[in-house]
């Protein structure tokens, strides 16, 4: 019952819509909250047994109405391998839920996709509430994780502790257990070699850079996680205040970094950002990586008005839809490497041209 | 995207890179892997707060002299997690080994927060006390006077109803 929910193509997926603030810069924001139940052993300790016990006593929670109506509620073992990574790929699970390390049975997501908010259960703690938007939206995503929080905690007693705060596996999320987020792109920075230096200011306000996909993830075309370091002895308006004022200041200097880049270089960067627009167009076969770094240089020429399409919305899609699990959903069967990688420029090549539902026009024939 | 694991890039250096570094410079991207050092080095935190650097802060803790009678802290009563244990995982295994080993926890929270009391959200259990109700209420106070001076009228509104519904429950 629950894989029926892929039928649904944007399952998940709101926050790909661009239109959240600075949605050019800001591909998305991420604002999670950990708890954990009390009386129960935590994720680490438990026994098949006792995650079964508190993703039960969760599930009741969520069917009591703690999270809004269009919630699917899925648990991991239930679901085919391509469909947990479909989850990874989409953000709305984490690498720990569903990778080799994770628990066999007992974990599980519930994601209420028009509100975008989702809930994953016995993740390093019992309860891992995220929203992801898109844009630059720190406070509107606190708000609604906070709503959830809310529901679920006048349900369910959490594990709490008037000079602690919210308790959690591990020491660094105790407190407040919120970790809040941005996805930059910054290319800007990195062409005008400012990007270090910047990452460097960043870490000495107290906050960290990570890559696309969170924890130990690597720096893949140009996209920068920026998010709080610390979570105990501030208070959640104060922490995303903080990080809010930063990641203004990072899209400021990266617009001038591009003001910078087309004043200075603009023949060569107008060049680059075409190279990369056609390598898409026409390339046979892509990996990964390539793609994010071509997409990087065309997302910098739409934002910089070089190139008059596609919209942000549709590269945000390619992003997506051009990841392993989602090549090998659209091939309906598993793909080696070599056709991965020809499907993928296939992909492209056909929402380059504007098929698959794109409006958009060729500039480039 | 699995490989396998790189040597970092960075000059007589090799120690496993955790970090990819992808720049694309005169058109062509130029990858490097870095190890969480030479990374720190350019300035680029490889990787967030995590069991790792936990178990960095425990060693930490170790050094600075720890006394007799908390090296041979009992194992927590509830999960039967040692603080050996602790230090190896990084993670801890219930609510309760808060209190089991609080003289460390305390001090290895003010290590990595810099802080030590929660200033945050104040939890509501279902059947509240009312010195909890109490708590909640004064922080529900502190967040509408953040959302007044945000001008976050829409969030404010919500704050006050709150704090409305917990003061009429209180009498
Ligand atoms: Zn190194
Ligand atoms: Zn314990």
């Amino acid at each position: 019952m629950t894989e029926d929910y892929f039928l649904i193509p944007d399952f998940g997926l709101d926050w790909l819509d661009a239109g959240g603030p600075e949605a050019d810069i800001v591909l998305s924001t991420r604002v999670r909250l950990a708890r954990n139940l009390q009386g129960h052993r935590y994720v680490c300790r438990a026994s098949a047994g006792d995650r079964e016990i508190v993703f039960r006593t969760v599930a009741r929670a969520v069917n009591r109405g703690a999270l809004p109506p269009d919630t699917a509620l899925m648990r991991m073992n239930e679901l085919g391998r391509r469909t947990q990574q479909i989850l990874l790929e989409r953000r709305l699970v984490s690498s720990e839920l569903i990778g080799e390390a994770a628990p066999d049975s007992g974990v599980g997501v519930a994601v209420s996709s028009g509100n975008a908010v989702s809930v994953m259960i016995n993740e390093e703690d019992h309860l891992r509430l995220q929203c992801l938007m898109s844009g630059l939206r720190l406070m509107e995503g606190w708000n609604r994780v906070d709503k959830l929080d809310e529901e679920l905690g006048g349900l369910l007693q959490l594990a709490y502790h008037h000079e602690f705060g919210f308790l959690t596996s591990c020491p660094t999320n105790v407190g407040t257990g919120l970790r809040a987020s941005a996805l930059l792109h910054l290319p800007g920075l990195v062409l005008t070699k400012e990007i270090e230096r910047a990452l460097r200011g960043i870490t000495q306000v107290g906050l960290t850079t990570r890559g696309l996909y969170g924890e130990g993830s690597e720096f893949v075309g140009n996209f920068f996680q920026i998010s709080n370091q610390t979570t105990l002895g501030q208070g959640e308006e104060d922490l995303l205040d903080h990080l809010n004022r930063v990641v203004a200041t990072v899209i400021t200097k990266e617009r001038e970094a591009r003001q910078v880049l087309t004043r200075d270089a603009g023949a060569i960067t107008e060049d680059k950002i075409w190279r990369a627009y056609g390598l898409l167009r026409y390339a046979r076969a892509l990996d990964y990586v390539e793609l994010m770094n071509l997409l990087s240089g065309v997302r910098l020429g739409v934002s910089l008005k070089l190139l008059p399409s596609p919209p942000v919305y549709w590269l945000n899609r390619i992003m997506i839809f051009s990841q392993a699990a989602h090549l090998a959903e659209a091939a309906g069967r598993t793909l080696s490497t070599e056709e991965r990688r020809a499907h993928r420029a296939q992909y492209v090549r056909q929402a380059l041209r504007g098929e698959s539902g794109s409006t958009t026009t060729d500039p480039g024939v | 995207m699995s490989e396998p694991a790189k040597v970092c890039d960075g000059q007589g250096c090799d120690n496993p890179a955790v970090v990819q570094l992808t720049q694309v410079v005169d058109n062509k991207s130029t990858t490097q892997y870095l190890c969480k050092e030479c990374a720190r080095a350019k300035g680029i935190s490889a990787q967030p707060p995590s069991s790792l650097d936990v178990s960095d802060f425990l060693a930490q803790l170790g050094e600075s002299g720890s006394s007799e009678s908390e090296s041979v802290t009992e194992p927590c009563s509830f999960c039967a997690m040692t603080f050996d244990d602790f230090r190896e995982s990084g993670r801890l295994g219930c609510s309760h080994c808060y209190t089991s080993f609080e003289p460390r926890v305390r001090r290895l929270l003010s290590r990595i927060h810099g802080a030590g009391q929660h200033a945050g959200k104040v939890y509501l259990p279902p059947d509240p006390s009312s010195a909890e109700l109490d708590r909640r209420i004064a922080g529900l106070r502190r967040s509408l006077q953040h959302a007044i001076e945000a001008e976050d009228f829409e969030r404010a509104a919500v704050l006050r109803d709150l704090i409305r519904d917990h003061e009429a429950g209180q009498r």
